[in-house]
C-alpha cells in the first residue's frame, strides 16, 4: 500500500448505453489532501463518485482507493470509506439521533467512540436529536449526512454536491468544517458547481463532458489564464453582451455578477475605443475596469478551447 | 449477527411508525375474514318468482308454497301470460319463470309423466345453477311424496318399482355444505399472501425511491444480511396475522381444526418465503413503487382467481389447471383445506410442500442474484 496516494486513477471510462459519462480519465488525490471536482451539471462528476466509491465498476482502466482495487477488493474499501450522496439519503421516518447509531451500528462501531470527531458538527444538531430526519432544514440535513458519513471515522471521505441547494452561510460552515476534518488527517474528495468554493480546496480537476480539462491548485488554475481582462457594466446588460460580441476582435464574453467579462483574440483591448463604441451603440453608464481572472474565467476559458477542439 | 438485529431494528422501528400502514396490518386480518366469509356467499337469497298456472288446481298450488316454504323464493308476479312474465324477467324483477301447464294436476295423479317448466335468467351463471339444484330437489321431494300418496291409493306395482331406488347423499368434512367453512381457510391464504407479495418487496424499492439505497450499499452490510432484514419483519407480521386470522377462524367462524396447526404454522412459513421471494424479484426489476405495485396485482389477481378459492380448480380448461401447478397461492389454499377440514397431515401434503418450497428456493436465488446486478 503506497503512503502517501489515497486514490489513483487510470484511464478510466465509463458509459451508460449512448451517453460517454467518463472518458480516459486518469489523476491521484494524495493523502490528506482536500481535492475538489469542479464541473458543470451533467459533467461526469457523480458518476465519479459512484466508481470511487464502489458502486459502480468501470468499463476501461482501474482505481485504486486506499491501496486496494476497487472492483476486486471493495470489500476492503467500503469500512474505510465515508460517502455522502448529492441526494439525501437519510432515512427521512427515522430521528436525527436513530440515523447515527444506525450507521454507526453498521459499521460496527458506536456513536460515543467517535464522537470527538463528530462533535464540532454534531453538536448543532443536538437539540433536534428527537426530530425525524425529513423535517429538518436543508442545512441541517447536510450536517446530519455528514455526521453519518463520518461516524465509523473514515480515512476517505467523498461528498458529492455538498453544498448544492443551501444557503450561503451554511456553505461557509460547511467549507469550514471540512478544513477541520482536514485536521483531523482525513482525506476529501468534494464536488461542486460553484466556482467560488474552488478556491477552497488544495487542488481542484477541472471535468467537463466526461473528460478531465486541468488539474492544479486554485492559483495555478487561475495563473492559466493569461489574456488581460475587463469588466464591463453598463445600464443595460442584455444590450452590453450584445454589442460586447459584436465587436470587431472580441473572444470571450461572459457575465458574472455585476461585470460582464471580456477578452480580445490578439493582445490588449484598449479601455478607450471600447468605452466609445459602446456608447456610440446607445449604452448608458458603460464603465470599464482591468479585473484580475478568477477561476471561473479560467474554466470558461478551458471550456471554450475544448470545444473547439 | 449484530448487523442484522441492526437492521431488524430499524425496519420494525420504520413500520411501526408508519401511522396509516399498521392500523391496517393489524385490522386487515379481521376485516377481510369478516367481509369475504359473510358477504361473498354462494348461498341463494330472495330469488323472485313468476308464476303462470294454468292448472289452477290443489296440487299446483302445493308446488307454488314448496318454493315459498323454503324461504329462498319469493312470488313477485303471477300470470296466465307467457309474454308477460317474459317481460318482466327482460327487467329484471325475476329470476326464475315457473310454469304449471293446466292438467298437471290430472297427470300427476293418474301416475303418468306430467311437465313442468323453469325458465332461469342465467346471466350470472353460478346464481342460475343455484336455482336449478333447488328447484330440483323441491320437486324431487313434492314428487316422492306425490308418489307414495298414489301408491298408498292405488297398490299400484308398477309405481312401486320406481321407488326402489333412492339416492341419500351425505357431505363429507363439510356436513351442511356450510360455505363460511369453505372459504375461510382460503381467505387467511390470501391475506398472507397480500402481505409477503406487496409489503417487502414495496419497502426495497422504496428504499431505491427515496434514494437510501445508495448510502446502504457502501456499507459493509452483506448482501444476506440486508435480504433478511428486509424479508424478516414482514414475516414475522404476516405469521401473526395469520395468527389472529387462525383464532378467528376457531372461535368466530366454529372452523373445525381437525387437523394439526404446527403443520399449518410450518407451510405457511415456507409459503410466505416463497411468496417473499417473489415480491423481492418484482422489487429487483422495478424502480418506483407505483411499477412494483401494478405488477404485485397484476400476478396477485391471477394468483387468486386461478387459486381455486371462488371457483373450483377441476373445473378450469386443461391448459388453467397445468398452470396452477406453478401458483403457490394454489397449492396453499388446497393445504389449508386439507388440513383444516379433512385433518390430512403431511404423507397427504407433503408433494404440494415440496412444490411450495421448490418453487421458493428458485424464486430466492433469481431474486438475490439479481439484486447483485442492481447494486454492481
Amino acid at each position: 500500500m503506497k503512503s502517501t496516494i489515497v486514490v489513483e486513477i487510470n484511464n478510466v471510462s465509463k458509459s451508460f448505453r449512448q451517453l460517454k459519462a467518463l472518458k480516459q480519465v486518469s489523476f491521484a488525490v494524495e493523502e490528506g489532501e482536500l481535492f475538489g471536482v469542479i464541473g458543470p451539471d451533467g459533467a461526469g462528476k457523480t458518476t465519479l463518485f459512484r466508481l470511487i466509491n464502489t458502486l459502480l465498476i468501470p468499463d476501461e482502466g482501474t482505481l485504486s482507493v486506499l491501496g486496494y482495487d476497487t472492483v476486486n477488493e471493495y470489500k476492503q474499501i467500503r469500512p474505510l470509506l465515508g460517502y455522502m450522496p448529492g441526494k439525501f439519503s437519510l432515512y427521512q421516518d427515522l430521528t436525527v439521533e436513530e440515523n447515527l447509531q444506525f450507521f454507526a451500528s453498521v459499521f460496527g462501531t458506536s456513536v460515543a467512540s467517535n464522537y470527538e470527531l463528530i462533535k464540532p458538527i454534531y453538536h448543532q444538531l443536538e437539540p433536534f436529536k428527537n426530530r425525524l430526519s425529513g423535517a429538518l432544514s436543508g442545512g441541517m440535513k447536510q450536517k446530519l449526512a455528514l455526521s453519518c458519513a463520518l461516524i465509523h471515522k473514515p480515512k476517505l471521505l467523498l461528498l458529492d454536491e455538498p453544498t448544492t441547494g443551501v444557503d450561503a452561510v451554511s456553505r461557509k460552515e460547511f467549507w469550514d468544517m471540512l478544513k477541520m476534518l482536514k485536521q483531523e488527517g482525513i482525506s476529501i474528495i468534494v464536488s461542486t458547481p460553484y466556482m467560488d468554493e474552488a478556491n477552497l480546496c488544495d487542488r481542484v480537476a477541472l471535468i467537463q463532458k466526461g473528460s478531465i480539462l486541468q488539474i492544479d491548485t486554485p492559483t495555478s488554475v487561475v495563473n492559466g489564464f493569461t489574456k488581460p481582462l475587463l469588466g464591463v457594466k453598463a445600464s443595460n446588460t442584455y444590450q452590453l453582451l450584445k454589442a460586447l460580441k459584436s465587436f470587431p476582435g472580441s473572444d470571450s464574453v461572459h457575465p458574472f455578477g455585476e461585470y460582464v467579462h471580456y477578452t480580445e483574440k490578439d493582445g490588449e483591448p484598449d479601455p478607450k475605443v471600447l468605452q466609445d463604441y459602446l456608447e456610440q451603440q446607445g449604452l448608458q453608464n458603460v464603465q470599464i475596469k482591468l479585473m484580475d481572472p478568477a477561476i471561473e474565467d479560467r474554466f470558461m476559458d478551458l471550456m471554450h478551447t475544448a470545444e473547439e477542439v | 449477527m449484530k448487523i442484522i438485529r441492526v437492521l431488524l431494528q430499524k425496519e420494525f422501528l420504520q413500520i411501526f411508525r408508519n401511522k396509516s400502514m399498521l392500523p391496517i396490518l393489524f385490522v386487515m386480518p379481521v376485516v377481510q375474514l369478516l367481509v369475504l366469509s359473510f358477504a361473498a356467499t354462494y348461498e341463494l337469497k330472495e330469488v323472485d318468482v313468476a308464476l303462470i298456472d294454468n292448472d289452477q288446481s290443489a296440487l299446483s298450488r302445493e308446488v307454488m308454497s314448496r318454493f315459498q316454504a323454503t324461504g329462498y323464493f319469493n312470488l313477485e308476479l303471477e300470470t296466465f301470460h307467457y309474454a308477460e312474465a317474459m317481460m318482466a324477467m327482460d327487467q329484471g324483477e325475476v329470476s326464475l319463470i315457473l310454469e304449471i301447464p293446466s292438467g298437471f294436476q290430472t297427470r300427476v295423479r293418474e301416475g303418468r309423466v306430467a311437465d313442468l317448466q323453469l325458465v332461469i335468467d342465467a346471466v350470472d351463471g353460478s346464481t342460475a345453477g343455484l336455482i336449478q339444484s333447488y328447484s330440483t330437489s323441491i320437486l324431487k321431494d313434492l314428487n316422492a311424496e306425490q308418489m307414495r300418496k298414489i301408491q298408498m291409493e292405488s297398490y299400484s306395482p308398477q309405481v312401486q318399482k320406481v321407488k326402489s331406488i333412492q339416492v341419500i347423499p351425505q357431505n363429507w368434512y363439510n356436513p351442511d355444505l356450510d360455505y363460511i367453512t369453505f372459504m375461510v381457510p382460503g381467505i387467511l391464504v390470501v391475506l398472507v399472501s397480500m402481505i409477503g407479495l406487496f409489503l417487502s418487496g414495496m419497502n426495497i424499492v422504496r428504499e431505491q425511491e427515496i434514494g437510501t439505497i445508495e448510502q446502504l450499499n457502501v456499507t459493509p452490510i452483506r448482501k444476506y444480511q440486508f435480504m433478511i432484514g428486509k424479508l424478516l419483519p414482514f414475516w414475522v407480521i404476516g405469521m401473526i396475522d395469520l395468527l389472529i386470522g387462525l383464532i378467528l377462524a376457531r372461535y368466530g367462524f366454529n372452523i373445525p381444526f381437525l387437523g394439526s396447526l404446527i403443520t399449518v404454522l410450518i407451510v405457511a412459513g415456507i409459503f410466505l418465503i416463497t411468496i417473499q421471494s417473489l415480491g423481492l424479484l418484482i422489487s429487483t426489476i422495478t424502480h418506483t413503487q407505483q411499477q412494483a405495485m401494478f405488477i404485485a396485482w397484476f400476478l396477485m389477481v391471477i394468483f387468486i382467481l386461478m387459486g381455486g378459492l371462488f371457483t373450483p380448480i377441476e373445473s378450469m380448461p386443461m391448459w388453467a389447471q397445468n398452470l396452477t401447478y406453478i401458483n403457490p397461492v394454489a397449492y396453499f389454499i388446497k393445504i389449508m383445506r386439507m388440513v383444516l377440514l379433512k385433518g390430512a397431515g403431511w404423507p397427504e401434503i407433503q408433494f404440494m410442500v415440496y412444490g411450495i418450497t421448490a418453487m421458493g428456493s428458485a424464486l430466492l436465488l433469481i431474486s438475490i442474484n439479481k439484486y447483485k446486478k442492481t447494486v454492481a
